[in-house]
């Protein structure tokens, strides 16, 4: 300004456009979708891919109107099927492919559409002020509610692009039944409920200070959304209209095409984000709902060694996994009775005989065990990857400058991945087990069950022991140790289907544990694999006693 | 005896050189500043003296063990401050302080309890919640209730408020009169006058000038000022003045602390009224070493700019 103005005070002008609360808003979606720029499509790219070639996989499973309709009568008789599927649009007429779509994918494809909108949201919202950076963000001229709006614009936009994604995907799959009306309501359903969880998780964003917290709350949401209306799908009591689930199931697409329920979870969403809106108001930049609670003064003995502090880092972790994994297990055991109703499907009894069982049930049983087994190896990697996140935040600096030696502190991660790995085993075992000799009214069930659970600690060993090598020999390519997992994954559940050559089957730990109940017992695979286990954790100790600790 | 002994200690990250030959000693029982701009390689050497990391070449004793090799026997004997410290989100800062201070072989319980309320710490809070100075108190009291005979303190202070920078000088006093050996990397060059023995000033990854400040100042100028009865004339003429300024009877002059002797005798005969001396400041003596760096960044920039 020069001298000139200098007393004429300027009055406070307003751009074109004007200052308001959601100054900045354009600039921060294009920094989220810079940000984003693989995240996204990666997320859009897997969900799509999985549902449009669902009709085609479905073609080849139930290939005639005889087997469509078994399938109808197994969903319409069992209350368990019910409860892991949908309401049942369509299963008293014709159940095509576009109904069993719309009743056994939906509900749960669109649990990974919620999953993919809360991590979003929580990402660009309450992660951004915890690590500090929203601070640095609004101290430009960004308005109030650009941040949570930016957040919740490109999220909706990414559930649009979604669900189109999949309608395209489906209308062009060719599927008899799988006409282009059904699919669009099919994929405004995946948006509709993508829509109902950015919202969701707009709102505990602002009630935790926390983004796991955050994302936490939101993402328990889903589960009770999920189990809300697999109760009110089986007690058919309209409970399911209280679920976001149930509002996308009830969309019936291909079947009825309703269109109404969508845009009830459009008013929901619309609602969820103005309280969301309402909630921020009332909080400051960094601030939650929700004060900290305080703990200890003093660390209670244990703490003090190396075993009892690994053991408190991942106590919560362990616990919560215990839990989840004896309802798995239970629920997984008792579906064991459905089974014999598959005893006319050519396609479901390819796909377990490729174990070699006596019975269905014991080839049920089997490839129910081996995936609850991976499972608990996905606690394995989490737990023997502790140490790589330690090193990587920086902690690992400040606990290694102690007396604390390199071998004991990953050594004790390692103990509890492998042990607290076998613990689960034991767990989801006995749960199945529980399951299993009830719903069969035979208790020996019980006893042949845990012990081929038991059985996958070798192959849980040998996937934790390869996150170890690959943490202490070459720390930067840590995902790794989840490719491994994800051929296991592939292999069991595709192995037989695509009838896939032995060597290549053989690769995965998984594939030489003895498939019991269906098959014998045998001690030296699971001898070779606990040998391979422990001289893969010896290397990746050596290779961390070499190398530098990674520091910021 | 030295604690720590440093030679040619060499370390690169890919293509960027951190350390590049240096050499560093400390005696057992002094505080010894560790001065240098970010980037200069303080961190990286404290790094390998804890055998975090391992030198590329170069030789390092610690407590007259190898950093590397007896790592966990020498951590017993040693307490570490980082610079930026990371503490575990759901553990509070007391659980933190005492599981740091029993890796390391003990703590005094009563030390401690001291340092909580001279700190001004609350220690039930949980990790996560604690601001940066907050975090940094959690680990300066872990390190100081330790019994230890060394401690490794990387700009311990950077995130406190004026009041406990007066305690940690306090605690820093306290631990020099127990005989412990303190290397205090800083770049509050008012915390390093008033705590240090001994200064080591690093660049680019070598150590540029180690000694006493009396013996840095000794190679550094002088600044005086005097009011004299008669105008001055001729000092510009004697060896070791410079920046000579005479103004209204006042005169102000540089002179090296060889040549301060003769100048002040000239000064003398023109009838001195008062006359006030300035020893260089830290600054000046860093400035000295990194002037030119502040020049070469100063066009270096100017011409990114274009």
């Amino acid at each position: 300004m020069s001298t000139a103005t200098a007393t004429r005070t300027p009055a406070p002008t307003h751009r074109a456009g004007g200052d308001s609360t959601l100054t900045g808003t354009g600039t921060l979606i294009r920094f989220i979708l810079r940000r984003d720029r693989i995240r996204v499509p990666a997320w859009l790219a897997a969900i799509t891919l999985v549902q449009v070639t669902a009709p085609s996989t479905y073609e080849g499973l139930y290939p005639t109107e005889a087997d469509r309709l078994n399938q109808a009568s197994v969903i319409g008789e069992n209350p368990a099927m019910k409860a892991m599927t949908g309401p049942g649009h369509g299963i008293d007429g014709m159940y095509t492919y576009g109904a069993m779509m719309g009743n056994e994918y939906l509900g749960f494809m669109v649990i990974f559409v919620a999953l993919m909108s809360v991590l979003m949201v929580v990402r660009h919202t309450r992660a951004e002020e915890e690590a500090g950076r929203a601070e640095l963000v609004r101290a430009n001229a960004v308005g109030r509610h650009a941040p949570l709006t930016a957040a919740l614009v490109a999220t909706a936009g990414t559930n649009v692009v979604l669900g189109l994604l999949v309608a395209l995907g489906m209308g062009f799959s060719g599927v008899d039944s799988i006409d282009w009306a059904g699919s669009f309501v099919f994929g405004a359903a995946f948006t509709a409920v993508g829509l109902v969880f950015a919202g969701i998780a707009a709102v505990t964003a602002q009630v935790s200070q926390y983004s796991r917290a955050a994302a936490g709350m939101a993402g328990a949401l889903i589960g009770v959304a999920y189990g809300v209306r697999a109760i009110g799908d089986v007690s058919d009591n309209g409970l399911s209209w209280l679920s976001p689930i149930g509002w996308a199931q009830a969309s019936a697409p291909y079947v009825d095409n309703n269109w109404w329920p969508l845009a009830l979870a459009a008013a929901v969403t619309a609602a969820l984000a103005a309280a969301a809106y309402t909630l921020s108001n009332r909080r400051d930049v960094g601030a939650g709902l929700r004060a900290e609670r305080t703990g200890a003064a003093a660390a209670s003995p244990l703490l003090g060694t190396p075993a009892g502090f690994a053991w408190r880092l991942q106590r919560s972790s362990i616990i919560w996994w215990t839990i989840a994994m004896f309802i798995a297990g239970l629920a997984y055991g008792s579906a064991v009775d459905v089974m014999e109703d598959y005893a006319d499907n050519q396609t479901i009894q390819d796909m377990l005989d490729d174990i070699g069982g006596a019975t269905i049930t014991e080839s049920w049983l089997s490839m129910i065990i081996a995936i609850l087994a991976i499972v608990c190896t996905i606690f394995a990697i989490i737990a023997a990857l502790r140490p790589r996140r330690e090193e990587t935040s920086g902690r690992a600096e400040l606990a290694l400058s102690t007396g604390l030696s390199r071998t004991g502190w990953v050594g004790t991660h390692v103990a509890i991945a492998m042990l607290g790995g076998a613990a689960l085993l034991l767990v989801s075992g006995i749960g199945i087990g529980i399951g299993a000799a009830s719903a069969m009214a035979d208790a020996g069930f019980f006893w042949h069950v845990l012990g081929a659970t038991l059985a996958y600690a070798p192959a849980l060993w040998l996937t934790a022991g390869l996150t170890i090598t690959v943490f202490g020999l070459v720390p930067r390519a840590i995902g790794l140790a989840w490719a491994l997992l994800a051929y296991a994954i592939f292999v069991v559940y595709l192995g037989g289907l695509l009838q896939l050559p032995g060597w290549m089957q053989d690769l995965s730990p998984y594939t030489h544990i003895p498939r019991m109940p269906a098959a014998e017992f045998t001690a030296l695979p699971l001898i070779i694999l606990t040998v391979i286990a422990g001289g893969l954790v010896a290397a990746g100790l050596a290779g961390f006693r070499r190398r530098d600790l990674e520091a910021t | 005896m030295a604690a720590i002994s440093a030679s040619a200690l060499a370390k690169r990250f890919g293509r960027t050189v951190a350390l590049d030959g240096l050499d560093l000693r400390v005696e057992a029982g002094e505080v010894h500043g560790f001065l240098g701009p970010n980037g200069a390689g303080k961190t990286t050497t404290i790094r390998i003296l804890l055998g975090l990391l391992r030198a590329d070449a170069g030789q390092a004793t610690l407590l007259g063990g190898d950093p590397w090799g007896d790592a966990v026997a020498l951590h017993r004997r040693l307490a570490y401050v980082p610079g930026d410290v990371n503490l575990w989100p759901n553990l509070t800062g007391g659980e933190a302080i005492d599981l740091l201070a029993r890796l390391r072989g003990g703590l005094d319980k009563r030390r401690r309890a001291e340092l909580l309320q001279r700190f001004d710490l609350d220690p039930r809070k949980k990790g996560r919640t604690y601001s940066k100075g907050n975090r940094q108190k959690v680990a300066l009291i872990a390190a100081l209730a330790s019994d230890v005979e060394l401690l490794l303190l990387d700009e311990p202070t950077a995130g406190l408020d004026p009041l406990m920078e007066v305690v940690f000088q306090d605690f820093i006093a306290q631990a020099k009169a127990e005989g412990k050996t303190v290397l205090l990397s800083s770049h509050i060059l008012a915390q390093v006058e008033k705590l240090c023995d001994k200064v080591s000033i690093i660049r680019l990854g070598k150590v540029v000038q180690s000694g006493t400040l009396a013996q840095m100042r000794h190679l550094t100028s002088t600044t005086i000022e005097a009011d004299t009865a008669q105008p001055v004339t001729g000092l510009d003429a004697l060896p070791g003045v410079h920046d000579l300024q005479v103004h209204d009877g006042r005169v102000r002059f540089a002179v090296d602390g060889a040549h301060l002797d003769g100048a002040v005798r000239a000064l003398g005969r023109f009838g001195l009224r008062s006359l006030t001396s300035q020893p260089p400041t830290l600054e000046e003596l860093m400035l000295r070493h990194y002037g030119d760096e502040l020049h070469t960044n100063g066009t270096a920039a100017a011409a990114g700019s274009r």
